[in-house]
């Protein structure tokens, strides 16, 4: 690897070095990686509320309790944001997850409170709920010809409803301990207390290396198939970037109390739905039904088939950000779930998604759905109230999807 | 003073890279039937653009003299003012508004208040309904009666700003016989009360039935204005045509193999109104490295044809029976239609052939991810390389294949579509219009392609209103009118008349 990242480096040097034939690869370098940065603004709008927050508070924002916090507390928006954001890309649109999430919830008291059944078996029931709630949801969507607003702005109300039926005008809490680390537990002491925990670091120095192999990789089958690739220079700076960004969060993490649970969760699901989402069949059809419906169908894709199963999956997620916040709250209340719709929408939104569909990524909105949580965070730490907080992150949201539009008009399209 | 209400003088109306319209002339008399002529594309409708205010003063050259003044229209309501109502093909009404509230849509008639006064309104309403002889309730709403119907609120509306000069944008083609009967006569009963009219139409029958004088346009020209005595058909079939058929389509020798599909009694209704026939009876079939052409007017059912055989896409209670290779196939979804060999490229390729906010590569793939899957993944990189590939074999004029379509000229972006389609590796492909809306050079392109795919043994359809670029490119050519296969016949012994008169033949009644 060091051979032939080193070679277009001091090629790239003389270059700029050189002034006095303009040189051609140099600019184009140059507008590559500003294009780039153009590509990744969310990621750069992520790194600035940081920044910003991190001066803020007076370094608190990053200091790693607040950092484990961080993930914990929003772990079940990112669950709800995956789902959120294929829906949206689709073309539709998903109100009922909050009160999805409460119903199973609620479902889960029953099942490992009330009843006793063991804890793996709750969850499992649990998921099933959610799944039969996408198919219901995806049933009146998909065959029926119902828009999705209108289904699950019903749904929002008949799920909260009957998650007031289930819970009996009362809350159902203390749930056993496997269940609630779901919401709060940790991978932690496997080897022995340490003052930082080694296998937190392992993961993430894995991290890094599973991160760096698999760019490298892509990258030079990109070029075997005589593609266009990015300078080898910001490709290697984007990389050291980003390790450094893994390196520092999973130090935070090791020095608190390890690896929650909830990020293991997290980080599979980004894992499965990005690839599922870009490269499986099925993800190319969502895309290609957000873009133009017609032309999809057209090409012989089945839109109901792909619009159903989107509803089951989102049931599905739903119902699982409904277990991790109830076991983080160790509650299965009446209002949980309250407002989850508006915030997992926000970070389909804020990460790049279009309204008219097509366009999203699970990544941008799992960058998204971590501003809002930074955002949270950070104006928590300020003593800035909630009503003022409220204010702030509906203008996150105004200006991230005007900020979107006015590119899209600038570029060219439509 | 003349007895002419309308004169139109010397327009000349071009758009970016196209002249609609060059130094056309046209005289209406008061109290007269005069109907336009002319091939679809021939500027029929730009011409009725410009003369209702569509295209305002100022953007097209030549002038306008209405009852003797000249006049200058910035839009539509200043046409209306002076009494010149125009009715488009596609009817300007909002279904779920009363027939009453539609007729006074925009013109609507109030109290001393302000409010609208309805008692008048259903009154005057069911006044004018009465003059077109509609005998419907003024409150019912437009979604629940049929189109023929329609057309007459349409002309109560125009009767209700007072008209002097009402146009008509091919009335009766989406009416059935009785409703077009009906609508004729209408038109000659307002002659009775002294109303002009202008039909736009290519049924040479309904044309000779009403009209007094007949004015024909081809290529944006006035060929000439024949007198209601001297009309013949072939006179107006000849000035129609009469173009000259120069090189503008590559040679091709046909190198024809057994028969590929056949299709057997093929019959659609219309998707909401299932009792119209729109597709009837149709009896085709196409041999390997055969180019067939489909010729219709507009609204004969070409593309309904086309649709309704790619995996029922368009109408309802559809029969007939698909043979490929003398195997009957089922075509009853899209994919299964590909499954079977067949691809369809659509006539509208920005609504229904094209994910526009999406790129090259994605575009040619959409309908064959199945061949990119490798282990439940999507081949990337293969991907790419598929696509690179068509856009060196069909010259793909973008700087990659990761340019999103909705950036490329009308030529590329059919040629993508024709990637996504060649590259599901049909056996049959049927083109809906694969030349409309691109240049010249690119059609001679496309051209070049579909005679290369028939050289490669595939069977090819091609759907045109273009009479020349059938009769330039076909080996034999279907005609279609009303939904029913006229006749056929060889390329040898098509002619722009005979394609015509079978073109326009009407059902026997």
């Amino acid at each position: 690897m060091s051979n032939p990242s080193q070679v277009p480096t001091t090629e790239s040097i003389q270059a700029g070095g050189n002034v006095n034939p303009p040189s051609n690869k140099f600019t184009e370098r140059i507008s590559h990686v500003l294009a780039d940065l153009g590509k990744n603004g969310i990621f750069i709008a992520l790194i600035a509320v940081v920044v910003l927050f991190a001066i803020l508070t007076d370094g608190i924002l990053l200091r790693p309790q607040n950092i484990s916090n961080l993930v914990v507390q929003n772990g079940y928006i990112l669950v709800l944001a995956i789902g959120m954001v294929m829906v949206i890309i689709a073309g539709h649109i998903d109100l009922s997850v909050g009160s999805v999430a409460a119903f199973v919830g609620a479902c889960s008291g029953v099942f490992a409170v009330q009843w006793g059944l063991p804890w793996w078996l709750s969850v499992i029931l649990s998921l099933g709920i959610g799944a039969l709630v996408g198919v219901w949801q995806g049933f009146w969507i998909a065959f029926v010809g119902i828009p999705a607003f209108i289904v699950t702005l019903a749904g929002m109300l008949i799920f909260r409803g009957l998650a007031l039926v289930v819970l009996g005008n009362a809350n159902i809490g203390s749930f056993p301990a496997e269940y609630r680390a779901l919401g709060n537990g940790f991978l932690t002491d496997l080897f022995g207390e340490f003052e930082i925990d080694p296998l937190t670091l392992g993961v993430g120095a894995l991290a890094i290396l599973i991160l760096i192999v698999q760019q490298v990789r892509t990258r030079r089958g990109r070029a075997k198939y005589g593609q266009d690739v990015e300078p080898v220079v910001w490709f290697v700076v984007k990389l050291v970037l980003i390790s450094a960004a893994i390196g520092f969060f999973a130090y935070s993490l090791a020095s608190y109390k390890g690896i929650p649970i909830t990020l293991i969760i997290l980080a599979v699901l980004i894992l499965v739905y990005g690839i599922v989402m870009n490269r499986t069949v099925f993800g190319r059809h969502i895309y290609a039904i957000g873009g133009n419906r017609h032309a999809a169908e057209l090409s012989g894709i089945k839109t109901r088939r792909v619009d159903f199963w989107l509803f089951v999956n989102m049931g599905t997620l739903a119902a699982l950000a409904g277990l991790i916040f109830t076991a983080r709250l160790n509650l299965a209340g009446p209002k949980a779930g309250d407002g989850f719709e508006l915030e997992a929408i926000s970070a389909a939104f804020i990460g790049g998604a279009a309204v008219q569909g097509g366009v999203g990524t699970i990544g941008g909105a799992i960058i998204g759905g971590l501003i809002i949580g930074v955002l949270n965070n950070g104006m928590s730490i300020m003593g800035i109230g909630i009503e003022w907080q409220q204010v702030v992150k509906g203008l996150v949201l105004l200006l991230a999807v005007a900020f979107d539009v006015y590119n899209r008009r600038r570029s060219g399209g439509r | 003073m003349t007895t002419n209400i309308l004169e139109m003088r010397g327009i000349t109306k071009t758009f970016p890279g196209v002249k609609a319209l060059s130094n056309v002339t046209i005289e209406v008399e008061r109290g007269e039937v005069h109907a336009i002529c002319g091939e679809n594309g021939a500027g029929k409708s730009t011409l009725m653009k410009v003369l209702s205010g569509v295209y305002p003063h100022g953007t097209y050259d030549g002038d306008i003299v209405f009852e003797n003044e000249t006049v200058e229209f910035k839009d539509l309501t200043d046409s209306e003012a002076k009494g010149i109502v125009i009715i488009h093909q596609e009817l300007a009404l909002s279904p779920y508004l009363s027939i009453a509230e539609n007729i006074f849509l925009n013109n609507e008639l109030k109290g001393p208040m302000g409010l609208i006064d309805w008692n008048k309104t259903n009154f005057e309403a069911a006044k004018l309904l009465a003059r077109v002889g509609l005998r419907e309730n003024p409150t019912t709403k437009i979604m629940d009666i049929g189109v023929g119907k329609q057309q007459l609120v349409e002309i109560a509306k125009a009767l209700s700003k007072e008209v002097k000069l009402l146009i008509l944008d091919e009335p009766t083609a989406a009416l059935n016989d009785e409703d077009s009967d009906h609508l004729l006569d209408l038109i000659l009963h307002l002659k009775g009360q002294g109303i002009t009219s202008i039909i736009i139409s290519h049924k040479l029958n309904e044309i000779k039935k009403v009209a007094d004088s007949v004015t024909i346009i081809r290529d944006g020209k006035t060929i000439e204005t024949i007198a209601k005595q001297e009309v013949t058909e072939d006179r107006i079939i000849k000035d129609m045509v009469g173009r000259d058929l120069e090189h503008r389509y590559p040679d091709h020798t046909p190198n024809l193999g057994d028969e590929l599909l056949r299709v057997e009694d093929w019959t659609a209704h219309h998707p909401q109104d299932s009792s119209r026939v729109v597709v009837d009876k149709v009896n085709l079939n196409v041999r390997a490295g055969e180019i067939v052409g489909i010729a219709g007017l507009m609204g004969a059912g070409r593309t309904e044809f086309a649709m309704s055989l790619f995996g029922q896409s368009y109408g309802s209670r559809i029969s007939g029976k698909v043979f490929l290779r003398g195997k009957e196939i089922k075509t009853r979804t899209v994919s299964e239609a590909i499954d079977q060999g067949i691809a369809y490229a659509t006539e509208d390729r920005k609504t229904y052939g094209l994910n526009l906010i999406e790129d090259i590569k994605r575009n040619i793939s959409m309908a064959s991810l199945k061949k990119l899957e490798n282990f439940g993944l999507v081949h990337d990189n293969e991907e790419y390389k598929v696509a690179t590939e068509f856009k060196k074999s069909m010259n793909i004029k973008a700087p990659n294949v990761l340019v999103k379509t909705g950036k490329l000229s009308g030529g590329n972006q059919q040629k993508v579509v024709l990637s996504k389609w060649i590259y599901s590796d049909p056996d049959v492909l049927i083109l809906d219009e694969p030349t409309r809306g691109i240049d010249v050079g690119a059609k001679y392109e496309i051209y070049t392609i579909i005679n290369k795919l028939a050289a490669q043994g595939k069977g090819i359809i091609v759907i045109s209103s273009e009479l020349p670029e059938l009769l330039g490119i076909c080996d034999r050519v279907y005609a279609l009118s009303e939904g029913r296969i006229t006749g056929e016949l060889p390329i040898a012994e098509a002619t722009p008349e005979s394609m015509l008169k079978l073109m326009t033949m009407e059902k026997p009644r």
